[in-house]
């Protein structure tokens, strides 16, 4: 485990890396995983025995020249109770566990608020953290080693957020709020995607969780609440007006001006996020303005329309946006 | 027995019988062999289908960040490969194996209604014809076969596509009641004299329990497809949160037909391994008995394990418990039966035909879906694996490993009582290598892919280690899979015209229907003499040897 994390905090810049449900970064995954080892365990003691009865009776019982009508051999009850009763005793053993694991992974909740919560859009994440007020996209941030409650919501169709080594996955359904627990151990960046079937850009919804240490934690949360600095730079101050000229205001909130709409992803602090598009692409000026000049071209089917932007007028809006810390 | 074999000696083709000359006497056709077949071929072309659907799809992956075919293609792809396979591939191929067999199995004329079996046909004949009619009439469907509101609703699927597939299936879906309802009511009414139940074949017993499932688990779709039709065209709210109506009832409805679905697409398929293992190993079925009420257990509880096709939808611990234990208990019967057929051959001559090539493949990939299967049903890891590739390769082990290779063993198994021809056995040979081969190394690595965190139904993904290789591999794989389905048909178009004359009884087997000539006449048999055993051929063949054979079933 320690081995991988090296390699996890390596890559934890990357765009994308490695993920596995044996990865086990909490202990509900932890949890799941041991669970896993079980159940492949039993399967493969099962799948052996099948196959190994199956092959001897194709060599002991292949037909030879010269044979006659083989003895009729009605049944056996007492050897087929056997078939019945082992497999039956095997699966209430693997029930028992999975009531066990279940309890760990995804336990009741009580009157537990959420501590953050998860509104899925088509096709981007929304992170509202209910205490502090902070409201940002597509990047979650987790202070590492407590138990988090995410509250796990839709605001359009079914989505289902997914992150294998942090554990379980939940649906996010409209009219329907749920609950996951995860309590990540380890600072890291963790990757993970929609796994619910929810149209064009399903393919294209990635998750970011950011598990930092507590304190380092507080003060993203802290910073996040401040109103970002109006532009200075030329180039800044023309992208701020684009920004409202050019529609981009209809859809988009910026804490501290104009720009209030809660249709898209939240930009107050779009500079401090590591990519952009849903974990799409890396964060920086040249592909921000090419996802502003054209985002159909980077992910077709999304609901950012082509604005029909000039080259110049994409690089004074991403030049401003660059600058949302 | 009969005397059939006699007075049509004639007969050893299907342009021997001057009742089926002519499209008409096809088209106008009220005749349960015609109807099979015309389902059985009308299936094999959907097949067809699907599988350039497939093909497409798997090329699209061949690569991380692929742009072979759009988003939007491939989203309608996907969509019409399962609703295909399932609907217009899977359910007429069983229905058109369970009309033509099933009176001839039981020594009928016909089935019960005859006018309604045809009814049955043309139903999902045209049904299907209209889901496809979709890519000329703006597009396809792009919701996936199951279809979840509220991503169906006009809101978020404007074109008509999803019109269309609720249309279709409403279609299909009243067709197939019609047809469950027919096989019920053949399988109590017209059996031959002493043909008790505890006499019936086994295919005959697992096509009657589907006909009850069949009848019992349609209405909930069929409900459901009204509903939201009515939502995308009359306005109303059944799925529409933001107005008051449940997202998750869609699901309900959905899996109440969809998970008793599965063992409609599966049971026939034991039926069917159930009547070529024993023929082919020599030996009466180990467990008669247990093997049919195995299948009452397995519809029974079919009804009562839906919810685990949404144990990620954030529901209760008790109905979890309760459906987690219920999934688990329906593994218990269907291990029954691998044990059972494994005990069947143990201890017989097994002649290794195609038939029993297939049959033998079966029993290990189905277990292996079985497997799987059981995975889902401990809840923790469908928390993590459902809507992974581990559902794709779990899915496919059962319905492509499971049911298509059964189904084959029977193509192969009564090829020569429909067409009077024998399939040949040598190309029987490469069909079935390349199949075993091109299946499982499609298939099995995606097993992998979905404990890296693959989801499903995603036209393309991004370069993580493995993701591309791995995606290769099952594409490659996926070709072998293609020539062997290839074969399989070639063989049997070259058998049909060329094949070996095969008689009325090539494999020495002991249902009714071996009794008659190859093919069938229209009416089937002469007359049918009283049956005294579950095997009537075998007791009038080996009457004076084994006298005590022909007490089984008393």
């Amino acid at each position: 485990m320690t081995m991988t994390n090296a390699v996890m905090s390596a890559m934890g810049g990357q765009m994308h890396h490695h993920t596995s449900v044996f990865n086990a970064q909490t202990p509900q995954a932890q949890s799941i995983a041991n669970l896993f080892y079980i159940d492949l365990a039993i399967a493969a003691v099962i799948f052996l025995t099948v196959t190994a009865l199956v092959i001897a009776a194709v060599i002991r019982f292949r037909a030879r020249p010269g044979d006659g009508e083989p003895y009729q051999d009605p049944g056996n009850p007492k050897l087929e109770t056997l078939w019945t009763v082992v497999p039956a005793l095997i699966l209430l053993f693997l029930l028992v566990l999975t009531a066990r694991a279940m309890f760990i992974v995804n336990p009741p909740v009580g009157t537990r608020k959420p501590d953050v919560i998860v509104v899925a859009h088509q096709w981007w994440w929304e992170y509202r953290y209910p205490s502090s007020g902070v409201v940002t996209a597509n990047e979650l941030h987790m202070p590492a080693g407590t138990n988090w409650l995410l509250g796990i919501q839709s605001a359009d169709v079914i989505h289902d957020f997914w992150v294998p080594d942090l554990g379980a996955k939940m649906d996010a359904i409209p009219g329907h709020p749920n609950v996951l627990w995860i309590t990540p151990q380890k600072t890291g960046t963790y990757l993970g995607t929609c796994a619910e079937y929810c149209g064009a850009e399903h393919a294209m919804m990635g998750i970011r969780v950011i598990v930092q240490p507590p304190e380092e934690f507080a003060q993203w949360e802290k910073a996040q609440l401040h109103a970002p600095a109006p532009p200075v730079a030329a180039a800044a101050v023309r992208g701020a007006g684009l920004f409202e000229e050019k529609t981009c205001m209809n859809c988009h909130n910026i804490a501290g001006t104009k720009a209030r709409a809660l249709v898209g992803p939240d930009l107050t602090h779009l500079a401090d996020r590591d990519t952009i598009g849903s974990n799409l692409i890396a964060n920086n000026l040249t592909n921000l303005a090419q996802w502003i000049a054209d985002p159909q071209s980077l992910k077709p089917g999304c609901n950012m329309p082509n604005l029909r932007l000039s080259g110049a007028e994409a690089e004074d809006i991403a030049v401003y946006l660059e600058s949302l810390k | 027995m009969s005397e059939a074999s006699q007075s049509h000696a004639t007969i050893t083709s299907l342009a021997d019988i001057k009742e089926y000359r002519g499209l008409l006497s096809w088209v106008a056709s009220i005749d349960h062999k015609q109807i099979g077949i015309m389902y059985v071929v009308s299936a094999y072309f959907f097949l067809f289908v699907g599988v350039v659907e497939a093909l497409i799809m798997r090329l699209q992956l061949i690569r991380p960040n692929n742009h072979l075919i759009s988003p939007e293609t491939y989203d309608q792809l996907f969509t019409m490969h399962g609703t295909t396979m399932v609907f217009l591939m899977a359910m007429p191929l069983l229905f058109g194996f369970s009309v033509y067999l099933v009176p001839l199995m039981i020594g009928a004329r016909d089935m019960a209604f005859p006018r309604l079996n045809a009814l049955g046909f043309w139903l999902y004949f045209f049904g299907a014809l209209m889901l496809y009619f979709s890519f000329m009439a703006g597009g396809a469907p792009a919701a996936g076969w199951f279809g979840y509101a509220p991503l169906t609703e006009k809101s978020y699927s404007f074109d008509h596509g999803i019109d269309y597939w609720a249309l279709s299936l409403l279609v299909m879906g009243a067709g197939s009641v019609a047809t469950g309802i027919n096989l019920i009511v053949t399988v109590l009414t017209l059996r031959a004299p002493g043909m008790t139940l505890r006499r019936l074949p086994l295919f005959v017993w697992m096509v009657f329990i589907n006909g009850i499932l069949v009848v019992l688990a349609m209405p909930p779709l069929n409900a459901a497809l009204v509903m939201i039709l009515a939502d995308r065209l009359l306005n109303t709210h059944f799925f529409t949160p933001a107005t008051g109506g449940s997202a998750l009832m869609w699901q309900n409805y959905f899996w109440m037909f969809g998970h008793p679905e599965v063992y409609i697409l599966v049971l026939p398929a034991f039926g069917v391994i159930s009547e070529v293992i024993p023929v082919f190993s020599r030996k009466v079925m180990y467990g008669y008995g247990l093997m049919a009420t195995s299948t009452v257990a397995i519809a029974f509880l079919s009804f009562g394990v839906w919810l685990h096709h949404m144990f990620a939808t954030g529901l209760g611990f008790a109905i979890l418990y309760l459906f987690a234990a219920s999934s688990m208990l329906i593994a218990v019967p269907t291990g029954i039966k691998i044990f059972n057929w494994i005990a069947t051959m143990w201890g017989g001559t097994i002649r290794f035909s195609t038939p029993m090539l297939f049959a033998t493949a079966f029993l290990i990939q189905f277990t292996i879906g079985g497997l799987s299967g059981i995975t889902f049903a401990a809840i923790p890891l469908d928390w993590q694996l459902t809507d992974s590739y581990f559902v794709v390769a779990h899915i496919h082990y059962v319905l492509l490993g499971g049911t298509v290779f059964a189904m084959i063993a029977g193509t192969y198994y009564w090829f020569p009582k429909v067409t009077g021809r024998m399939m040949s056995e040598r190309v029987g040979r490469w069909n079935f290598w390349l199949l075993v081969i091109g299946f499982n190394g499609t298939f099995a690595v995606l097993h992998i892919l979905g404990v890296l965190g693959m989801p499903r139904r995603v036209y393309t993904y991004p370069d993580v280690p493995y993701f591309g290789l791995l995606h290769a591999i099952s594409t490659y794989f996926a070709f072998v899979l293609v020539l062997g389905l290839l074969v399989f048909v070639a063989n049997m178009i070259w058998s049909l015209l060329r094949g070996k004359v095969a008689g009325d009884d090539p494999w020495d087997a002991w249902t009714l229907e071996w009794a008659t000539s190859s093919p069938p006449p229209p009416e089937n048999f002469e007359r049918v003499r009283t049956i005294h055993g579950r095997r009537p051929l075998w007791d009038l063949k080996h009457a004076a040897v084994a006298p005590a054979a022909t007490k089984e079933g008393r």
